[in-house]
C-alpha cells in the first residue's frame, strides 16, 4: 500500500466529499487553474469544472462572506485562506457573521474555512502564524488542527459534514513531511475527540499540531532514562475533548502543556485553568507550559529556530517535572 | 451630492424617471406598505420607545419609506432579501408578521431572534430574508455568495441586497460588490443615500458625488433615481431584476433621499441644518405618492383615510400580542450556540 501524506490526505477528504455530495464546492485564491499554493486543490478544476474549483479575487472577507451566503442557501462551501496569516482579513465575516447566525436567527453556517497554519519553513511573520486562538475565543465556531494524514482526511471530511462552521488548520510544516497508510473506506474523525499517541505513566504531555511529533521525539528520549510520558493530540480544540483531558492528568498526575502558539492567550493558558479547576487533586507538580514567547514569527533561521518549542525544552522540563 | 449645496434641480438632472408603471393593484399595495411601514416605525420610535416598551436602540427609516417597498414589491417568493437597517418595509413584505416585528423590539421570546438579538436584526429563511449585523456592508458579500450559490445552480432567482451611504465606505462593501461582479451573479445592490451616517454627512463620507459612480470602477452599471419616488425605485428595482434574473450579472442603485430623523431615537440630529429637513418634507414620499394616486383616480381621500384606519388597527392588534408575550427564559441564554439537532 502507498503512504499518503497529509496534504494529500486533505486533498481526498475534500475530493471524496465533492463526488458525494454536489453542494460542495470551494472558493479561494489560486485554488482552480493553479491548483492551491501547496497543491491542495490540485486537480479539482479538471474534474469538478469551474463552478465548483472557484478562483476569487483578492478579498478574503468577500470569499468567507461569499461561503456564508451560499451556505445559507443550502452550499457546503470550503473556503481557502491561502495561509492561514490572512484570515484575519476574513475575522468580522467569521466572527460576527458566521459564528452568530444560528444563534441569532436559528440558522447553520456549514462552512469550512481552512488554511495553512504554523512555522518551520521561514515563512516569517505573514506566513507562520497560528491564529487559532482567535477563534477558540468566538463561541458559535469549531476548530481543529490535525497532526496525522488520518486525521487530516477524517476531520476534513467531519469539518464539511459538520452543520455549523468549522475553521480547519492544516500545519505546512507537516503537508509533506508525514506520510501513512489510509484506509480505502470512507471514514470521519469525530470533531472534539483527543488522541492518545502514546501511552505513558508519568507525564501527560498535552498538544496539538506540529509539535505532537515534538512531544513523541522527546518521550523517545526520554524513555531512555526511565521517564515515561504520555502524549495526547488534542485534534480539536473547539470544542476539546476534556474527558481524555482529565483523565490523562488523574493517571499520570503531573502535566506538560505545549503548543507552537504564543504563550500569553495560548491554549495551554485555558486547559491549566480547567485542569486546576477539575483535577486540582490530582496533581503531583505544577502546571508547566511550553510554547512559542510571545513576539511575532521571525523569518532567519536562528531567530526562529529560538522561537519554536523545542525537543530539548520540553526533555528539560519532564526532567524537572519527574523530580518534582 | 454635497448636502450643502442641494437644490431641486441637481436632483432632477441626476436622477433616472421612472419609464412605466405598475398595476393599478400594485400601485395600492405599495401605499399600504409604505403607510404600514411610517406607522409601524412611528408606533415603536415616538410611542413604544417613549413608553419604555422597547429594549435597547431604534433606528428608523422616516422618509426613505419608498426604497425597501418600491424594489421589494416585485420579488418572488424564492428571491432573497438581505435588508440593512432602515428597511422595515422589506420585513412586512416578505410576510414577516407585525407581531414577530414587535415582539422582537421588545426583547419577547416570540420576536424573530428569540430574544437573542435586537430591533432591526431580523431574519428568516423561511421568508428568505436574512439579517443584518452591526458591522455595516458585511450583507454585501454575503449577498454575493448567495447570488453565486444561484449562478451555480443554474437557479432564475436574484438576491436585493440594502445598505447605506455610510457602509460604502467599508472594504466588505468593495470586497462583496467587485466579486459580485466578477461572477456576474443575479444580485441588485440597492442604497439608501440618506446622506447622514450617524452624524457624519456624505462630503466626509466619499469624495465622489454619488454613490452610484462607485459602479463604474467594478464594473457594474450603476442607477440614480429619486428615493423618494416609489415609482422610479419600482422601475429601476424591476429592470434591475430582470437583467439580474436573465443572467446579465448586477446592477448598483443608488437611492437619493434623507434620514428624516437622527441616527437612532436618542438622537435630535441638531447637526443636520434645518432647512434640509424643511427641504425633504416637502419631498415626502408618501405624500407625493398619494397625490399621484389621487391625481389618478386610483384613490380617494376617503380610501386613504380608511387604508390609515385598517393600518392602525392591525399595528394595535399586534401590539396588544407581542405586549403579552412572553420573555425568553434566562437558560435559552445557553442555547442554539451550535446544532443541538431537528
Amino acid at each position: 500500500m502507498a503512504l499518503t501524506t497529509y496534504v494529500e490526505a486533505i486533498r481526498q477528504g475534500i475530493w471524496e466529499e465533492m463526488e458525494k455530495d454536489e453542494r460542495v464546492f470551494v472558493l479561494g485564491e489560486d485554488v482552480g487553474i493553479y491548483g492551491g499554493a501547496f497543491k491542495v486543490t490540485a486537480g479539482m478544476l479538471e474534474k469538478f469544472g469551474e463552478w465548483r474549483i472557484i478562483d476569487t479575487p483578492i478579498s478574503e472577507s468577500a470569499i468567507v462572506g461569499a461561503a456564508i451566503g451560499a451556505a445559507l442557501m443550502g452550499m457546503r462551501p470550503i473556503a481557502e485562506m491561502q495561509f492561514a496569516d490572512f484570515i484575519s482579513c476574513a475575522f468580522d465575516q467569521i466572527t460576527n457573521f458566521a459564528a452568530k447566525c444560528r444563534y441569532r436567527w436559528g440558522a447553520g453556517v456549514p462552512i469550512v474555512v481552512r488554511g495553512p497554519s504554523g512555522g518551520g519553513v521561514h515563512g516569517g511573520p505573514f506566513h507562520s502564524q497560528n491564529p487559532e486562538m482567535y477563534f477558540v475565543h468566538t463561541p458559535g465556531l469549531k476548530v481543529v488542527c490535525p497532526s496525522t494524514a488520518y486525521d487530516a482526511k477524517g476531520l476534513i471530511k467531519a469539518a464539511i459534514r459538520d452543520p455549523d462552521p468549522v475553521i480547519y488548520f492544516e500545519h505546512k510544516f507537516l503537508y509533506r513531511r508525514v506520510k501513512e497508510e489510509l484506509p480505502t473506506d470512507d471514514f470521519v474523525v469525530p470533531i472534539g475527540k483527543a488522541s492518545i499517541r502514546r501511552p505513558g505513566t508519568d507525564i501527560s504531555v498535552l498538544t496539538y499540531g506540529a509539535m505532537v511529533y515534538n512531544a513523541l521525539d522527546a518521550a523517545k528520549e526520554l524513555e531512555r532514562e526511565g521517564i515515561d510520558l504520555e502524549v495526547v493530540d488534542l485534534r480539536s480544540l473547539l470544542p476539546f475533548d476534556k474527558e481524555t483531558i482529565l483523565e490523562s492528568v488523574k493517571k499520570t498526575n503531573k502535566v506538560i502543556l505545549l503548543h507552537e502558539d504564543t504563550r500569553i492567550g495560548g491554549f495551554a493558558g485555558e486547559l491549566a485553568a480547567i485542569i486546576s479547576d477539575e483535577a486540582f487533586e490530582y496533581l503531583d507538580g505544577p502546571i508547566r507550559r511550553i510554547t512559542a514567547p510571545d513576539t511575532p514569527v521571525p523569518y532567519s533561521p536562528p531567530l526562529e529556530e529560538f522561537f519554536l518549542p523545542k525537543v530539548s525544552d520540553i526533555v528539560n522540563v519532564a526532567r524537572e517535572l519527574y523530580a518534582y | 451630492m454635497n448636502v450643502k449645496d442641494i437644490n431641486p434641480e441637481i436632483l432632477a438632472r441626476q436622477v433616472v424617471p421612472p419609464t412605466r408603471l405598475p398595476p393599478d393593484q400594485t400601485l395600492l399595495d405599495l401605499l399600504y406598505y409604505m403607510k404600514l411601514t411610517r406607522e409601524l416605525e412611528f408606533r415603536i420610535e415616538r410611542k413604544l420607545y417613549r413608553q419604555g416598551k422597547i429594549v435597547g436602540g431604534v433606528y428608523v427609516g422616516r422618509g426613505q419609506e419608498a426604497i425597501a417597498v418600491g424594489s421589494c414589491i416585485n420579488l418572488r417568493a424564492d428571491d432573497v432579501v438581505c435588508p440593512s437597517h432602515r428597511d422595515m418595509g422589506a420585513f412586512l413584505i416578505r410576510g414577516m408578521s407585525l407581531r414577530t416585528i414587535l415582539a422582537q423590539y421588545m426583547a419577547r421570546k416570540t420576536g424573530a431572534t428569540r430574544g437573542k438579538d435586537g430591533n432591526m436584526h431580523m431574519g428568516d429563511l423561511k421568508h428568505n430574508l436574512i439579517p443584518f449585523v452591526s458591522m455595516l456592508a458585511d450583507n454585501v458579500p454575503v449577498a454575493a455568495g448567495i447570488g453565486l450559490s444561484f449562478k451555480m445552480r443554474s437557479q432564475d432567482r436574484v438576491a436585493l441586497c440594502f445598505f447605506g451611504d455610510g457602509a460604502t465606505s467599508r472594504g466588505d462593501w468593495h470586497e462583496g460588490v467587485n466579486m459580485a461582479s466578477v461572477f456576474k451573479v443575479p444580485v441588485v445592490f440597492i442604497c439608501n443615500n440618506n446622506q447622514y451616517a450617524y452624524s457624519t454627512p456624505l462630503e466626509r463620507q466619499m469624495a465622489v458625488e454619488n454613490v452610484a459612480d462607485r459602479a463604474e470602477a467594478y464594473g457594474l452599471p450603476g442607477e440614480i433615481v429619486d428615493g423618494n419616488d416609489v415609482l422610479a425605485v419600482w422601475d429601476a428595482a424591476t429592470r434591475a431584476i430582470e437583467r439580474a434574473r436573465s443572467g446579465q450579472g448586477p446592477t448598483l442603485i443608488e437611492c437619493k433621499t434623507f434620514r428624516m430623523t437622527g441616527h437612532s431615537a436618542h438622537d435630535d440630529a441638531g447637526y443636520v441644518p434645518a432647512e434640509l429637513f424643511e427641504f425633504w418634507e416637502e419631498r415626502d414620499p408618501i405624500n407625493k405618492f398619494e397625490r399621484f394616486l389621487k391625481e389618478r383616480g386610483i384613490i380617494t381621500a376617503s380610501g386613504i383615510e380608511d387604508l390609515q384606519k385598517r393600518i392602525n388597527r392591525e399595528i394595535d392588534e399586534a401590539i396588544q400580542i407581542a405586549e403579552k408575550d412572553p420573555f425568553p427564559d434566562p437558560e435559552d441564554c445557553l442555547k442554539d450556540v451550535y446544532y443541538e439537532g431537528e
